[in-house]
């Protein structure tokens, strides 16, 4: 069952992956993308990190796609051009093979491996796991994103001004 | 049986697909949702492991990276905006005032 | 007990003061205070001369022998090399500081009158004192090395004062001249400080208590005997070039062109005699070495009769003492050399009395005759400058070797020694040239004081007679040319011999057969009678028979041009190395190496260079950001490769 489950959702997100990379419209792009996060949500939910999935889908899908798609609008983009100069021929042959060598270099690792994921509790991956990490080990990070967060709603004002 | 090495493979595909997207597309946009591609595959990189070893900071990190991408995008988009009113278009072959 | 410090210090405040009184009037059209300069100028080698009698008094009067050291800091430690700033007084340095700085403040004070209107009279004074400064470091120092910064010192001060009226391009070059010369001399005794230091360095004893002074050099002399020949000739090759002597006493003719009381100190009192102290003060190392011995008295002969000969025809006044002084060196390195430490350094006291004056006196005339130098256009002046006269005539008496004034009793106890010693061709060598010496000095008596007058009319009638701060300095050393004999009076001739016995510097190899005192009367007894011929012939043709004079040497042209020109050592000089060194200097040094290599391939090579990498590189920003992603990727693959792998 499980099994199953994984490989629709996986076979979607890489799916949608695919498509994000070789649609010509920009917006058709996007929607791939929201579908891929959509994927990537359910395999974070079969890894039983609840609460990251509910994350990926909110802020992911729910904002930042949001904002791409925004942007895509606003900009009037449309389908790129098919007469737009083609890449040359040793280009395409070198990110094919340097793609493939990525690739390739797990492959080693998971010929024997059979890693099984060992039983854990039931609060694994739940807000509170989380919310208490949060709050106690990691408080300087988290602290330090809020500030981040602050500086990227200012810049994102000050850079898209029409006039400064 | 699903293991470790099947979320892992899973990623680095995800990986290869978004790079290849950063190397292959000309639209700025496209290759910014090609970046977030390769933010993501890290991300269910980070969480299989967490769930292989029991461990939560897996997560807490996804969870910066979220944030992190959220920031990015929003200050990207911005620059992104920024150029096309300069320059009247996000195609990046015609963005080359560094050529040479 | 006044410290020792004070002796060079004096000088080196008198030669700062005068210096920022001629910066201070160089740019302005009126003229610095002579008043104060000249009492300033005068103050402080005098001061120091008072410092040095009380540091000597010791030794003169209270029978002290020992050495006192003085170290003032120490200026190098590093590794096991230490090196104290630190200065020496004892019986051989008493003497030296005596006559410098006695010598040296009677040449001050002459100055002040002789250089009276000069436009440089300010500068001229902090050059002189800070000659003395060098100078009392040279003979007061206790290690080597100090000695090598007063050498310097002194080399670089005798350049200044040479091409003091650097405005004559031919005085400014025989400055140049000197200096470069001395710089030769000076590479070999760099080179013989290297040897020692790098056989003393080994040695921790040695080099715990300073491998360069001179009490460690003489204790640990066994190490350095091995070396001791090569070290002993590079020294006397620094020797050569400070104190004058083949090869390299070309410089010190030319140095004419300073000053005359420039010329009294620094070339005949003091500077050229540096080699000569250093070789007596390192006697223990020559004595480890007897074919330096034989080299340095051989030298010493030959250069004393070849100076001699070429003073037989020269016409200008001070080229004739210069030539002379050259001469008398010899003498001084023959004594040394032969190790009669004793006799090598009475003469040079004696020397700088008799040589000094002479040298003043000749400032004297030529300042008289508004600038006269040539001797045919003198003559009769012993009527206008009595004093002038009276004095040059004691000293020509005393350098001619004829007792009882001073030059006869140092030059024939150099005789004495160079005879019973063994040293029998060198004797006969300077046994020639003290007649000849007495020969060209009665010479240039005669023709300069005695006769009828050839001078222009005109200046004769306006002579500039010499002030008392001229004529007093000339009496005072006349005066002790007169007496300074009897300090070293042998005992063969009645006397105590005083010095020998005080200095107490004996070194070489004294005589087995200790021959008769007879045999030494004898001797002294010839040279007295040679001195006596040579002189009263040389009277005899130049007061009475100058035109038969020259006759004869028309009959000799040949021979006479030769020594007129000096051999032509310099025309050979200039086209053996000079010439060579210069096309050297400009084709290859200059156009090939410093344009060519330097410019070209390293300044311009590597701007070429990097333009050429940077555009090579340059191609890599093909304006394609896709590309740059690509590089991106490749490199982190090959990352992940080494990192998995």
């Amino acid at each position: 069952m499980e099994s199953i489950l994984f490989y629709i959702f996986g076979g979607l997100t890489v799916a949608t992956a695919l498509g994000v990379v070789f649609f010509r419209n920009p917006i058709s792009s996007a929607a791939s993308l929201v579908l891929s996060f959509f994927g990537i949500a359910a395999l974070y939910a079969m890894l039983n990190a609840h609460f990251l999935a509910v994350i990926q889908v909110l802020v992911y899908a729910g904002a930042i796609m949001v904002l791409f798609i925004f942007v895509i609008m606003l900009l009037n983009l449309q389908a790129d051009e098919l007469h737009e100069k083609p890449f040359p021929k040793i280009y395409l042959l070198l990110t094919g093979l340097v793609l493939l060598a990525f690739l390739f270099a797990f492959a080693q690792l998971f010929q024997s491996a059979q890693w099984i994921f060992p039983p854990i509790s039931e609060s694994f991956g739940s807000i509170k796991a989380v919310g208490r990490l949060l709050f106690t080990e990691y408080l300087v990070p988290f602290e330090y994103s809020s500030i981040l967060l602050l500086v990227a709603v200012i810049a994102g004002v000050v850079l898209a001004k029409k006039e400064l | 049986m699903i293991g470790l090495q099947h979320y892992l493979i899973v990623s680095a595909i995800l990986f290869a697909i978004g790079m290849a997207g950063l190397i292959l597309r000309r639209n700025i946009l496209v290759i910014f949702m090609s970046i977030e591609l390769l933010l993501n595959a890290t991300n269910l990189s980070f969480i299989a492991f967490s769930r292989f070893r029991g461990d939560m900071g897996g997560q807490v990190a996804s969870f910066f990276v979220i944030a992190v991408a959220a920031a990015e995008a929003a200050v990207g988009l911005a620059i992104v905006i920024a150029i096309f009113r300069n320059r009247g278009t996000v195609k990046i072959n015609e963005l080359d005032l560094m050529k040479n | 007990m006044y410290p020792l410090y004070l002796i060079p210090l004096m000088p080196l405040i008198g030669a700062v003061i005068n210096g920022m009184i001629a910066l201070a009037f160089a740019r302005k059209s009126s003229k610095a205070p002579e008043a104060l300069v000249s009492f300033l100028a005068v103050l402080f080698p005098l001061a120091s001369f008072a410092f040095v009698l009380a540091a000597v008094w010791p030794f003169l009067f209270q029978d002290v022998s020992a050495p006192r050291i003085e170290t003032l800091f120490q200026w190098m430690a590093s590794g096991n090399f230490k090196l104290d700033f630190a200065l020496r007084m004892d019986r051989l340095s008493a003497i030296m500081a005596m006559v410098v700085t006695g010598v040296g403040s009677l040449i001050h004070i002459y100055s002040t009158g002789y250089m009276r209107g000069d436009k440089g009279f300010a500068r001229y004074f902090s050059y002189l004192n800070l000659f003395l400064f060098a100078m009392i470091l040279l003979i007061l120092g206790n290690n080597l090395l100090v000695l090598f910064i007063g050498w310097e010192g002194v080399g670089l001060c005798s350049y200044l004062l040479i091409g003091f009226w650097f405005e004559d391009p031919a005085k400014a070059s025989a400055g140049k001249k000197a200096f470069i010369v001395n710089r030769i001399g000076d590479f070999g005794f760099l080179f013989a400080l290297f040897i020692i230091s790098s056989i003393l360095l080994k040695n921790s004893d040695a080099a715990s208590s300073g491998i360069f002074n001179f009490a460690t050099l003489e204790e640990h002399k066994a190490l350095l005997a091995p070396m001791a020949t090569v070290i002993c000739l590079l020294l006397f090759l620094g020797a050569c070039g400070k104190s004058a002597q083949i090869p390299l006493y070309v410089w010190l003719p030319d140095a004419m062109a300073g000053p005359t009381p420039v010329s009294a100190l620094i070339h005949a009192a003091t500077m050229v005699t540096a080699g000569v102290y250093m070789v007596a003060r390192l006697s223990f190392l020559y004595d480890l070495a007897p074919f330096a011995r034989e080299v340095v008295a051989s030298v010493g002969a030959i250069t004393a009769f070849f100076a001699a000969t070429i003073g037989l025809a020269q016409r200008d006044i001070k080229k004739v003492l210069a030539y002379s002084t050259v001469s008398q060196l010899g003498f001084m390195f023959l004594g040394v050399g032969i190790g009669a430490n004793v006799a090598g350094i009475f003469h040079l006291m004696t020397h700088a009395f008799f040589k000094a004056c002479l040298f003043l006196g000749s400032g004297s005339v030529i300042h008289a005759l508004h600038g006269e130098q040539d001797i045919f256009k003198m003559g009769g002046l012993r009527k206008h400058l009595p004093v002038t006269f009276w004095t040059f005539l004691i000293c020509t008496i005393a350098i001619a070797g004829i007792p009882p004034f001073a030059g006869f009793f140092s030059k024939d106890e150099i005789l004495w020694q160079a005879f019973s010693r063994g040293y029998t061709l060198q004797w006969a060598l300077a046994f020639a040239t003290a007649g000849i010496t007495a020969f060209y000095m009665f010479r240039l008596v005669s023709l300069t004081f005695f006769g009828k007058s050839r001078v222009d009319h005109h200046t004769l009638e306006h002579l500039h007679k010499p002030s008392f701060t001229m004529d007093f300095p000339l009496i005072i050393l006349a005066l002790l040319a007169m007496t300074a004999g009897f300090l070293g009076v042998p005992e063969a001739l009645g006397g105590h011999n005083i010095l020998h016995h005080w200095l107490n510097l004996e070194g070489g190899v004294v005589s087995e057969h200790a021959e008769s005192e007879n045999f030494e009367r004898l001797l002294a007894g010839a040279s007295v009678g040679w001195a006596v011929l040579c002189t009263s012939i040389s009277l005899f043709l130049f007061t009475k028979k100058w035109n038969a004079v020259g006759r004869f040497v028309e009959k000799v042209k040949g021979a006479y041009t030769l020594i007129y020109h000096k051999y032509y050592v310099d025309e050979i000089y200039d086209a053996l190395i000079v010439r060579p060194v210069n096309w050297f200097s400009r084709v290859i040094l200059w156009k090939g190496v410093d344009a060519g290599v330097i410019d070209g391939i390293g300044v311009n090579g590597s701007a070429k260079a990097t333009e050429f990498l940077g555009r090579l590189f340059g191609l890599l920003q093909n304006g394609m950001a896709n590309s740059y992603a690509l590089y991106f990727v490749m490199g982190m693959v090959l990352i992940v490769w080494w990192i998995v792998h």
